[in-house]
């Protein structure tokens, strides 16, 4: 092995963030107890440039470390997306730690680490390195999700998380095991050559990405692999459930779609009825159950199952090499568009949140546009934005996503992607109702970071629906050269 | 020409700059507030007039179009379109003339939370302007979607004591529709290649069979929001629960998207399955015009009544409509106007008297005439005009649309219009009920009570602001009724073309 094999330039910026935080951790020590805004700038500052490196890597298409890892425009456009993720969830979590009382140095070192997972599993080209890469992104979240302790509901979120997650994780091992014994390959690539040249076992091929399908599955939170997801995200501090809510669904959604279109073609035919199965599961339970919840945290949850499964339509009709390419492209938009959305909504929960779990309530949030419309007017955009409705980037990103499904011939699940919209309309506008035509005294709190977390999401949300061009440009480049 | 100095998107998005300077006038200065919506939605109507003075009658086709890419990457090929006709000026006129006039009548009735109803009410604004304007699919849904959103807060803020039922029943009745209807513009943008209206026409090439299933889901969401029985169960319980401004666009405009959108989609991309439509589209529009009349009858709330008889008259309009011929479209369209105006100085006199009795009950009322001789005069010159009396407007409109429907070849059965002419006299019916019973007959027990509350002061006739906002919708009801020539003579042209084209269809169908 010689060293242009290796080519570290396709992991450099995923290798500096990974030094920064292990730099971080050790000048963590020196930090006093009470200034850990400390640390949480310098985690910031990592983040961004990393981001400005990460950039630099666009048009890169190259492998690294003989096959294991690639860099290509797929990989930077996730990557991306998530370091931005890794700074709104820095900026989010900045004032509530320490309101919380929750505010030690490791909280921004463990959220590195687990950006450096999600990084990595977008620059998987082999099952072994995804599985790394799972392990890597799930291990810092299991802690985070833990870190209100002695909190009872934080430690039985971290515990629950952990447990359904090693689970899962087993899952993809045993899947990346049979199809190893399959196609005697673990490298993506490798694996399609022996599934075209006939020389592998193709029933235990396809058992083999089911079960990476399901592992996958719970990460991302799909019906029916979705039982921690409520209980989790209500669990775990805030600050995390909405890092762990947009990054570890984007890191898993780039496995998956890393995974089955670049390795799994052959057996697209098999399993696009799965795929639309799940999409039309997840997107009508989600959204039914969430029509119930009275807790905010909770009713994010279920919304967060749903719109799991409008990305999983994306998946759909992979199998056609017309469709495929605007159907991931369209599933990439859609993961921005959520994320955004999504990190936005959590600002504002943040911001009522009280200790011990107060001001939770949907019936918490009567009467914030009278006392807060700098807080309520953004809330209602974004939940307008998780509905799917104008002029928000949801519409954008359902509209896109739409058209790709009808494209390629799946007008019945299309239709059922708009009639649980429609479903979705009703608890997310309640929220608005609440906000805005009740009465009522909410208490607030306003940090500086969160206040612009939720103005600049808001603003995003509103501006990216008028001018996406360069996001769509961006995400079907970014397609392209995975083919 | 410079983006934003073309006269359509000037027109569409200047409320936005009253919008920017009610942000900065702070929420107690409440009359500056309103000034500032006044004057902004005025200038707005001043804008529509300057588009009325550069529109050329004759010219059946788009005018001051503008066009620009909008998002063409990734195979799409949406675009930034507006453009005018005869189709839409007289609608775009419309919602110019309205807005002033619903935002003068909150003068009073508003007290609270003045600066959102404002920012609501010229967001509502630029999303009907919108919807008249786009001729793009996507830039047409993206208005026609965003109309909800306004209304919705409008209703569930400022509404009655039902209020939040009625916003969020209104809301997802009619998403239930778009959202069906947005699959159908993604089919055709997949299958045209394009958004544009007028470019998807031309082509005119989708296959007959898939011409019905568009045909449903666009027509759903248009049914939906007209409404068309028996998709009308929302409108009683927004209108009634709106405040009377809100009540006044969403009778005004807001129901004639629902026309609109027919006329300008459905007949013109699917000309073969409308012509096949056409009785069945007519058969509700009868049931409509009869159930809303006999319904109307029966209410003990004025302002339902009125509801209901919105139901009545917009049947009328899609009798017209679907008739598919010259008379029975250009009665439809000016009869779309008449209710209009109508409809809504109904709403606003109801609403006048609401704002000192606070009760809607007919049984209450009784003998105002003589209390208050302006109102009553003012509130039948408006009630007549409603139920169709020759020489005001709404005669013009329900006789042109029943001659149109007689001879249609669509229809093709005199029966509908003989039914629905019945229609007319039924609204004699419940319109002259309602009059009689607020107007006439010994003073109603209100009349005490108000002047108790009141400590003396009874029963205000109409001021001078009230009067102002009445005279302006007086005028054009004598007008239209009068010397309606130069109101058809706009939209002649352009209903002339539709009409061509679609009875090309009917011949090669028949």
């Amino acid at each position: 092995m010689t060293l242009t094999d290796i080519s570290f330039s396709t992991i450099w910026p995923l290798a500096f963030l990974t030094v920064w935080a292990c730099v971080l951790l050790l000048i963590d020590l020196f930090i006093p107890k009470d200034r850990k805004g400390i640390t949480a700038l310098l985690a910031a500052l990592g983040l961004a440039l990393t981001l400005g490196f990460t950039l630099t890597q666009i048009g890169m298409q190259q492998t690294g470390f003989m096959g294991m890892v690639v860099a290509d425009g797929f990989s930077t456009f996730v990557n991306a997306l998530l370091l931005v993720s890794g700074l709104l969830g820095v900026a989010l979590a900045y004032g509530y730690v320490k309101r919380m009382g929750l505010e030690r140095g490791e909280y921004y070192t463990l959220l590195l680490f687990s950006v450096t997972g999600m990084m990595l599993m977008a620059q998987a080209a082999d099952l072994i390195v995804v599985f790394l890469a799972l392990e890597l992104l799930s291990i810092p979240l299991y802690v985070l999700a833990a870190f209100a302790r002695p909190n009872i509901e934080s430690e039985e979120a971290g515990i629950k998380y952990f447990l359904l997650g090693a689970f899962a994780t087993g899952f993809v091992v045993y899947g990346t095991a049979l199809v190893f014994g399959a196609t005697g390959m673990t490298n993506l690539s490798a694996i399609v050559t022996a599934a075209s040249n006939g020389t592998s076992n193709l029933l235990l091929l396809s058992i083999g990405s089911a079960l990476i399908l399901v592992g996958l599955g719970f990460k991302i939170a799909v019906v029916p692999f979705h039982m921690w997801t409520p209980d989790v995200y209500q669990g775990a501090p805030s600050a995390v459930t909405a890092f762990m809510s947009s990054g570890a669904k984007i890191a898993g959604f780039a496995a998956l779609l890393r995974v089955f279109a670049t390795a799994f073609p052959s057996i697209a035919s098999d399993m696009t009825g799965i795929f639309w199965a799940l999409a039309a599961l997840t997107m009508i339970l989600g959204n039914v159950i969430a029509i119930s919840q009275t807790n905010i945290k909770r009713l994010l949850a279920y919304s967060s199952i749903a719109h799991a499964g409008y990305i999983l339509m994306a998946f759909v009709p992979y199998g056609n090499p017309d469709v495929a390419p605007v159907s991931i492209a369209a599933g990439l938009f859609y993961l921005v568009a959520y994320a955004i959305t999504n990190f936005g909504a959590w600002g504002v929960v943040i911001a009522l949140e009280k200790s011990e779990g107060r001001g939770l309530e949907i019936g918490d949030y009567a009467g914030l546009a009278r006392k807060h419309p700098a807080l309520a007017a953004p809330m209602a955009v974004f939940m307008l934005s998780l509905i799917g409705l104008p002029p928000t980037i949801g519409l954008v990103g359902k509209f896109y996503l739409f058209r790709a499904v009808i494209a390629g011939g799946f007008t019945g699940l299309a239709i059922i992607g708009v009639l649980t919209s429609l479903i979705s309309a009703y608890y997310y506008l309640r929220v608005v109702v609440i906000m805005y035509m009740r009465d009522g005294e909410p208490e607030t709190e306003h940090e500086a970071f969160l206040d612009l977390t939720t103005i600049l999401t808001a603003v995003a949300t509103v501006v990216i629906s008028l001018v996406p061009q360069f996001l769509f440009a961006w995400a079907s480049n970014a397609v392209l050269k995975l083919f | 020409m410079n983006f934003f100095l073309q006269p359509l998107t000037l027109l569409t998005f200047f409320p936005l700059v009253g919008m920017l300077i009610l942000f900065f006038i702070p929420s107690d200065r409440k009359d500056a507030l309103r000034w500032t919506a006044l004057i902004t939605s005025l200038i707005t109507f001043g804008l529509s007039l300057w588009v009325l003075g550069m529109f050329n009658a004759s010219d059946p086709n788009l005018q001051l179009v503008a066009r620009y890419d909008w998002i063409t990457v990734a195979g799409w090929n949406i675009q930034y379109f507006l453009g005018i006709d005869g189709l839409s000026i007289l609608l775009v006129l419309l919602t110019g003339f309205l807005t002033p006039i619903s935002i003068l009548s909150t003068w009073t009735s508003i007290e609270d939370r003045v600066k959102d109803f404002m920012v609501f009410f010229l967001l509502l604004e630029i999303g009907m302007m919108g919807v008249f304007l786009a001729q793009d699919l996507f830039l047409f849904y993206i208005f026609w979607e965003f109309t909800l959103v306004p209304m919705y807060f409008i209703i569930g803020i400022w509404g009655g004591p039902r209020r939040i039922y009625a916003a969020i029943k209104f809301f997802l009745y009619t998403m239930a529709g778009s959202i069906l209807m947005l699959l159908a513009i993604l089919w055709l943008g997949i299958y045209g290649g394009t958004f544009s209206v007028p470019d998807l026409i031309a082509q005119h090439n989708i296959p007959a069979n898939v011409q019905g299933w568009l045909f449903l889901a666009f027509a759903a969401a248009f049914a939906i929001k007209v409404p068309m029985w028996p998709l009308h169960s929302w409108l009683p319980d927004a209108h009634v629960e709106a405040p009377t401004a809100g009540s006044v666009i969403l009778a005004g405009v807001m129901l004639k998207l629902g026309t609109y959108g027919f006329l300008r989609f459905n007949l013109g991309l699917f000309p073969e399955a409308t012509v096949r439509a056409a009785p069945w589209i007519a058969l509700l529009a009868t049931i409509g015009i009869i159930y809303g009349a006999a319904v109307s009858y029966a209410q003990a709330d004025v302002k339902k009544l009125v509801a209901y008889s919105s139901v009545s008259h917009l049947g009328f309009v899609m009798l017209g409509l679907f008739a598919l011929n010259s008379q029975g479209m250009q009665g439809a369209i000016l009869q779309m106007i008449n209710h209009g105006l109508s409809t809504g100085a109904l709403f606003l006199l109801v609403g006048m008297i609401y704002e000192q009795t606070h009760t809607r009950e007919l049984k209450v009322y009784g003998g105002l005439w003589k209390v208050t001789p302006v109102f009553g005069t003012i509130m039948l010159i408006v009630a007549l005009s409603s139920m169709g009396l020759p020489g005001l407007n709404g005669f013009v409109g329900e006789f042109t649309i029943l001659l149109g429907a007689f001879g249609s070849l669509a229809i093709n059965n005199p029966i509908f219009a003989s039914i629905s002419a019945l229609g007319v006299i039924m609204a004699a019916v419940y319109i002259l009920y309602m009059f009689q019973k607020m107007f006439m007959g010994p003073q109603g027990e209100i009349v005490d009570e108000v002047k108790q509350h009141g400590h003396g002061r009874g029963i205000r006739d109409l001021n001078w602001r009230e009067i102002a906002i009445m005279v302006p919708i007086l005028i054009l009801i004598f007008w239209i009724g009068l010397y309606p020539k130069p109101f058809f003579a706009l939209m002649a042209p352009a209903v002339d073309q539709l009409v061509a084209n679609l009875s090309n269809v009917t011949v090669a169908m028949h």
